[in-house]
C-alpha cells in the first residue's frame, strides 16, 4: 500500500517534470557579434539613406552650394568642429545644463506625480492641467522666463524644467493608475499597507511607465534647451551658441554639422533610455516579437 | 471585543463559519443582491468546493472570507486561522523572481529575512519547482506559474510554530489550464492539503473537478446566491476525475445545477 503510494507520487512527479519540460521554451542566446550587427545595420542604413537623399537635393541645384553644402563638404568640417577644445567645453556646458535641469526636472515632477496619484480629488484638478502643460510648446515660456530671470542661466534652467517636468509627472501618474488590479488585491490579501504597500508593490509596478515618462521628458528637456540657448545668450560657449554665430557668419556647413551633434546627442540619451527599457521589458517578459 | 464573547469550542469546530451572510451592490431600490443569507461552515481539514453557475456570488463569498470585502448582514467567523487567497490567474509579480515573489509572502508573514530564502526553496520544493528559483514568472508555463502562486498561498499560511489551522481559499485556481495539466494539478493540491492538514474552500463551475477534489460540494443558486442543496462525496481518495463514481455523483449535481438555471430562463 505505502509502496503503492510512492510508486503513484514518482510516477506524479515524472508526469509534471514532463509536462514542465515540454511547456518551457528553451530561450536560445544570441551571437553578441550578431547582436551588435542587428543593432547597427538600420541606424547605418538609415544614415545612409538620409545623406544620399541630402546630397541629391544640393545636386539638383535647389539651392546655391554655399547656401546648403552638401554631404561631402559638412562631413569633412564636422571632424574639424569635433576635434577643436572649443566645442568640447560647449558641449559640456550644455551637457550640464541639460542634466542640471532634468534632475530638477525629475524631483519635481516626481513629487508632483506622487502627490497628485495619491488622491482622487487632486488628480481630478490638476490630471488635464499636467497634459496641458506637456503640450505647451516650451519656447512659449521663455518670454515670462526672460522676464522673471533676466537672460540668465536660471532663465534656461526655468525653461528646461517646465518642459520636461509634466511628462515625467504624466508617466508616474500612469504608472500608479495602471497598475493591474489583480495585483493589488494579491497585494492586500498579503496584507501590504502603508509604505510596505509603495515599497514592494506600487512602485515597482509603475516603473515601466515612469522610465517612458522620464525618457519623453528628456525629449522635452533636450528641445526646451536648444530653444533656450538660442534665446537667451550668455557670454559662455554652448552648444547653442556655436549654432548662432555660425549662422551669424554664415558659415552653413559649421551649422550643419552642430546641427548634426544635437541630433546625435539627442538620439544618444534616446538609446540610454531605450536599454534600460528593454532590460524592464525582458525581466518581465513584455519584450515584443522579434527584440 | 468580539474575540472575548467567542467560544472556544466553536474555534475548534470550525476553521471558517459563515451565519447569514448577505451582500449587496449599491443601495436602494438599484442595489444588487449578490448573497442571500449563506450559512456555511468548513471544518478543520476539510475541503469543501463551492458550485455554482454564473452570477452565484462565488467569487464575492471569497473576498467576503479573505477580507477583500465587507459582509452587508451576517458574521464571518474565522476564528484565528490563517487566510490565504488563489486566483484563477496566478497574479505574480512580475518584477521579482519566483523565489522573490515567495520571500516577500514570509516576509509579510514575519519570517526572518536570514530565512526566507531557504524556506522559499522548501515551498518551491513542494510543489515540484525546485531549481526554478531564479527564473521570472514569465519564463514559466501557465501550469507552473499556477503552482508558484500555490506555494505564495502556502507561504502566506505558514506556520511560525503556533497551532493556528489554515484555510486556503481558490478562486476556480484552475480554470485557465489544460486539462493534463488540471488533472496533474488536482493530484497535487490533494496531496499537499492532506500533508498540511489544510482547510480549503474551493470555488468551481466545474462539476466534476468539485467532486473530484472535495469533501462536500456545496451548490449555490444564482441571483441572488442561496445554498440549496449540499452533497457530500464519500468516495475513497484518491480519485481520479474520469470514474464512474465521480461522473455518476456529477451527474445528479448537473441536472440540479440545470433545474437552477433553467428557473433564471422563465
Amino acid at each position: 500500500m505505502v509502496l503503492e503510494q510512492q510508486e503513484k507520487s514518482g510516477g506524479i512527479q515524472r508526469q509534471i517534470a514532463g509536462l514542465d519540460a515540454l511547456e518551457l521554451t528553451a530561450g536560445k542566446k544570441k551571437n553578441p557579434l550578431v547582436r551588435v550587427w542587428s543593432a547597427l545595420w538600420p541606424i547605418m542604413t538609415a544614415v545612409l539613406i538620409s545623406l544620399a537623399a541630402w546630397e541629391l537635393v544640393v545636386l539638383s541645384g535647389w539651392r546655391e552650394p554655399w547656401v546648403l553644402p552638401g554631404p561631402r563638404e559638412v562631413v569633412p568640417v564636422f571632424f574639424e568642429v569635433v576635434a577643436t577644445g572649443t566645442f568640447w567645453d560647449a558641449v559640456a556646458l550644455t551637457m550640464q545644463r541639460a542634466l542640471v535641469g532634468f534632475a530638477l526636472a525629475v524631483l519635481i515632477g516626481g513629487t508632483i506625480g506622487a502627490l497628485v496619484s495619491q488622491s482622487w480629488v487632486l488628480r481630478r484638478a490638476f490630471g488635464s492641467l499636467i497634459t496641458g502643460l506637456q503640450t505647451m510648446p516650451s519656447i512659449a515660456w521663455f518670454p515670462l522666463a526672460i522676464l522673471l530671470f533676466k537672460l540668465s542661466e536660471s532663465a534656461i534652467l526655468f525653461v528646461v524644467v517646465l518642459g520636461a517636468a509634466p511628462s515625467i509627472a504624466n508617466g508616474l501618474i500612469a504608472g500608479v493608475d495602471y497598475t493591474p488590479p489583480i495585483l493589488l488585491r494579491v497585494g492586500q490579501t498579503m496584507g501590504l499597507t502603508g509604505f510596505a504597500r509603495y515599497r514592494h508593490l506600487i512602485i515597482p509596478a509603475s516603473l515601466p511607465s515612469f522610465v517612458a515618462g522620464l525618457k519623453q521628458g528628456w525629449a522635452f528637456a533636450w528641445r526646451s534647451l536648444m530653444a533656450g540657448e538660442l534665446l537667451v545668450i550668455i557670454g559662455k560657449q554652448s552648444i547653442g551658441t556655436l549654432l548662432h554665430f555660425s549662422r551669424e557668419v554664415s558659415d552653413t556647413a559649421e551649422m550643419i554639422a552642430v546641427m548634426v551633434i544635437i541630433l546625435i546627442i539627442g538620439i544618444l540619451v534616446d538609446q540610454l533610455f531605450g536599454v534600460v527599457d528593454r532590460a524592464i521589458r525582458s525581466r518581465w517578459g513584455l519584450q515584443r516579437v522579434g527584440d | 471585543m468580539s474575540k472575548a464573547v467567542k467560544a472556544p469550542a466553536s474555534r475548534t469546530a470550525s476553521a471558517v463559519r459563515l451565519s447569514g451572510v448577505s451582500k449587496a451592490f449599491g443601495s436602494g431600490a438599484s442595489a444588487l443582491l449578490a448573497l442571500d443569507d449563506v450559512s456555511l461552515d468548513v471544518r478543520p481539514g476539510e475541503f469543501v468546493c463551492l458550485l455554482g453557475a454564473s452570477g452565484c456570488g462565488k467569487s464575492t463569498l471569497l473576498n467576503l472570507v479573505a477580507d477583500l470585502d465587507k459582509a452587508s448582514a451576517g458574521t464571518i467567523d474565522k476564528g484565528d486561522a490563517r487566510v490565504a487567497l488563489m486566483f484563477q490567474e496566478p497574479a505574480l509579480f512580475p518584477w521579482l523572481t519566483v523565489s522573490g515573489n515567495l520571500e516577500l509572502a514570509l516576509r509579510q508573514r514575519g519570517v526572518p529575512r536570514a530565512e526566507r530564502k531557504a524556506r522559499a526553496s522548501e515551498l518551491l520544493a513542494s510543489v515540484h519547482l525546485s531549481g526554478f528559483e531564479k527564473k521570472r514568472p514569465h519564463q514559466l508555463s501557465g501550469g507552473m506559474r499556477q503552482r508558484v502562486a500555490l506555494a505564495r498561498a502556502l507561504a502566506l499560511t505558514e506556520s511560525q510554530g503556533d497551532e493556528r489551522p489554515t484555510l486556503l481559499l481558490m478562486d476556480e485556481p484552475f480554470g485557465a489550464l489544460d486539462a493534463m495539466t488540471r488533472d496533474l494539478l488536482h493530484d497535487e493540491l490533494e496531496r499537499i492539503w492532506r500533508e498540511r492538514e489544510l482547510s480549503v474552500l474551493f470555488v468551481t463551475h466545474n462539476v466534476r473537478e468539485a467532486v473530484r477534489l472535495g469533501d462536500r460540494v456545496v451548490l449555490l443558486s444564482s441571483r441572488p446566491g442561496r445554498v440549496i442543496q449540499e452533497f457530500p462525496v464519500e468516495f475513497p481518495r484518491p480519485r481520479r476525475i474520469d470514474s464512474p463514481d465521480v461522473a455518476t455523483l456529477a451527474a445528479t449535481i448537473t441536472d440540479r445545477l440545470k433545474e437552477e438555471v433553467s428557473r433564471h430562463g422563465s
